[in-house]
C-alpha cells in the first residue's frame, strides 16, 4: 500500500468519512467534519501507525489530506 | 402550584434484554441475566460471574467513531434513551427543546476508559493518552452526550449517589417538572462497571458473590444462603412529562410519577445501621409527597441486594413504616434476575415499576429457596403474579447513606 492509501485508510476509519470524501484538498475541520480533539486522535493514530513522532510546532502547517501525506512521506525519505 | 408528572417512555439495555420488551418477558419468566463473565480474563478474580449486556449492536444506535470514544456507560445510554423516545413519540424541535431537560445518574462513570488509559500510561507514557478520556469517563457526559444527540437544552444534570443515583436523577427530574422548570424530561440511570478494577474493588469490600459455579443463582435476594450482591451493566431510562403537555400530544401513559423521598443515613461509608431508619423517611417522605397513606400501596420494587444488611434492615425498615399492611402488600427483588446495575438499577427498576402498573403483573423474587427467617414477607418467589396494581414503590439506597425511593401510581384523568 502506498502512503497515500494507508493515511487514507486511517482518516477513514477515525473519522467515518468516505473514500470519496478524502480528496487530498479536504481540510479535517472544515470538510471532514473533525473537531479538535478528533485531531489530536487522528495524529496519534498516524504516529502509531507509521511509527514516527509529529511535533506540536509542526502540527500547525497540517490541515489537509495532502499535508499528512507530504509531511510523512518527506519523514521516512530521510 | 405543582403539576402533575407522568411516563410516558421507557428505554434500556440490561444484562435481560436490550430492549423493554424482551427484558419484560425475561422478568415475567423469572429468567435470570448473570454469568460468567466475558469482558475480561477473571482468573485472578475472587469473583468470576456478573450480569453483562449481551449480543447488543452498538451500531444500530451509533457510530463506529462513537463506540471507539465513549465509554459504554455512555452508549448504553445514547441507545436506551433512542429507544425511550421513540417509545415516547416525542420529538425534540426548536418549538420545544429549551423547556426538555435530561438528568441521568451513575454510580461509577466510564471506570472501563480510565483503566485503559491508565495502562497507556504506564506502558507508553503520556503522549498516548487519548483526547477522549476525560470525556468519554466524566459521569455527566451520558447525560451531556444524549443531549447533543437529541438536542435538549433545558436543564441538566448528573447524579452520582452510587446504587441510589437512578432514583436521585429520577426524583429531582420529577421535581424539576412539577415545579415548572421544565415539562419534559429525560431521566434514569446509566452503568459499565464490570471490569477487573471493581471487581477486585467489590471483592476487597467483601460485598459482592463469589458462586461462580452456579451464576444463575448467585443473586439471591433474601435468601438465607445470600452471600453478595450480583454487579451488573446496562441502562434504564424514562420520559417524564407534565400531564398536560403529554395530553396536548396525545401521548401513550404508563404512570404517574407521584411522590419521591430523599434521605441520608449519615452514618457509615457503605453499610446501613440497624433497622435502617434513614430508609424508613425516605420510604414516609415518598409516601406523603404522594399524599397516600402506607395502606395505599400494592407492591414494593425492592432495593433487594442480596447482601446480608441490606436485605434484612430493608425488610425491617418497611415494615416500621407499613405496620400490619407490610403483610399485605407484594415486595419483590428484580434484582433477584438482573443483578445490581449500581447507579442504573433506579431506572431500570422505574421501567419495572411501571411495567408492573400497567399490566398487572408483580414481577417475581427467584432464588428464594430458603427464606431468610427475618425476611418473612410476601416476596412473590419464584414466579410472577397476575393482580390489578395500582400502586408502586421503588426503593434504591447507596454508599455513602443515600436513599432514595420513588412513588408511581396509576394515571387517572
Amino acid at each position: 500500500m502506498t502512503v497515500e492509501e494507508q493515511v487514507k485508510n486511517i482518516i477513514m476509519e477515525q473519522l467515518n468519512v468516505t473514500e470519496e470524501e478524502c480528496l487530498p484538498e479536504a481540510k479535517f475541520i472544515d470538510d471532514l467534519g473533525a473537531d479538535s480533539l478528533d485531531l489530536v486522535e487522528l495524529i496519534m493514530a498516524m504516529e502509531d501507525h507509521f511509527g514516527l513522532e509529529i511535533a506540536d510546532e509542526e502540527l500547525a502547517q497540517i490541515s489537509t489530506i495532502k499535508d499528512v501525506i507530504d509531511y510523512i512521506t518527506s519523514k521516512q525519505s530521510t | 402550584m405543582k403539576r402533575r408528572v407522568v411516563i410516558t417512555g421507557v428505554g434500556t439495555v440490561n444484562p435481560l434484554g436490550n430492549c423493554v420488551s424482551d427484558t419484560w418477558e425475561g422478568i415475567c419468566a423469572g429468567k435470570s441475566g448473570i454469568a460468567h463473565i466475558t469482558k475480561f480474563d477473571t482468573s485472578d478474580l475472587k469473583t468470576k460471574i456478573a450480569g453483562e449486556v449481551k449480543n447488543f449492536d452498538p451500531l444500530s444506535f451509533v457510530t463506529s467513531k462513537e463506540v471507539r470514544r465513549f465509554d459504554d456507560f455512555i452508549i448504553y445510554a445514547l441507545a436506551s434513551a433512542e429507544m425511550a423516545l421513540d417509545d415516547a413519540g416525542l420529538i425534540i424541535d426548536n418549538r420545544n427543546s429549551d423547556r426538555i431537560g435530561i438528568i441521568l445518574g451513575s454510580g461509577i462513570g466510564g471506570i472501563t476508559t480510565i483503566e485503559r488509559e491508565k495502562e497507556a500510561l504506564m506502558k507508553a507514557g503520556p503522549k498516548k493518552i487519548s483526547p477522549f478520556m476525560i470525556p468519554g469517563a466524566l459521569a455527566n457526559l451520558a447525560a451531556g452526550t444524549v443531549a447533543i444527540k437529541f438536542g435538549t437544552r433545558g436543564p441538566i444534570s448528573c447524579a452520582v449517589t452510587a446504587c441510589s443515583a437512578g432514583n436521585n436523577a429520577i426524583g429531582d427530574a420529577f421535581r424539576t417538572i412539577a415545579y415548572g422548570f421544565a415539562d419534559v424530561m429525560i431521566s434514569g440511570g446509566t452503568e459499565s462497571a464490570v471490569s477487573p478494577l471493581a471487581v477486585a474493588a467489590f471483592n476487597a469490600m467483601r460485598a459482592i458473590s463469589t458462586r461462580n459455579d452456579n451464576p444463575e443463582a448467585a443473586s439471591r435476594p433474601f435468601d438465607r444462603n445470600r452471600d453478595g450482591f450480583i454487579m451488573s451493566d446496562g441502562c434504564g431510562i424514562v420520559i417524564l412529562e407534565e400531564l398536560s403537555f403529554a395530553l396536548d400530544r396525545g401521548a401513550t401513559i404508563y404512570a404517574e410519577v407521584s411522590g419521591f423521598g430523599s434521605t441520608c443515613d449519615a452514618y457509615h461509608i457503605a453499610a446501613p445501621p440497624p433497622g435502617h431508619p434513614g430508609a424508613v423517611r425516605s420510604m414516609q417522605l415518598a409516601l406523603q409527597e404522594a399524599g397516600m397513606d402506607p395502606s395505599d400501596i400494592d407492591y414494593i420494587n425492592a432495593h433487594g441486594t442480596s447482601t446480608a444488611l441490606n436485605d434484612r434492615y430493608e425488610i425491617e425498615a418497611i415494615k416500621k413504616v407499613f405496620g400490619d399492611h407490610s403483610r399485605k402488600l407484594a415486595v419483590s427483588s428484580t434484582k433477584s434476575m438482573t443483578g445490581h446495575l449500581l447507579g442504573a438499577a433506579g431506572g431500570l427498576e422505574a421501567i419495572f415499576s411501571v411495567k408492573s402498573i400497567d399490566d398487572g403483573i408483580i414481577p417475581p423474587t427467584i432464588n428464594l429457596d430458603n427464606p431468610d427467617p427475618e425476611c418473612d414477607l410476601d416476596l412473590i418467589p419464584d414466579t410472577m403474579r397476575k393482580q390489578d396494581i395500582r400502586t408502586v414503590m421503588s426503593n434504591t439506597f447507596g454508599f455513602g447513606g443515600a436513599n432514595a425511593v420513588l412513588v408511581f401510581k396509576k394515571f387517572e384523568e
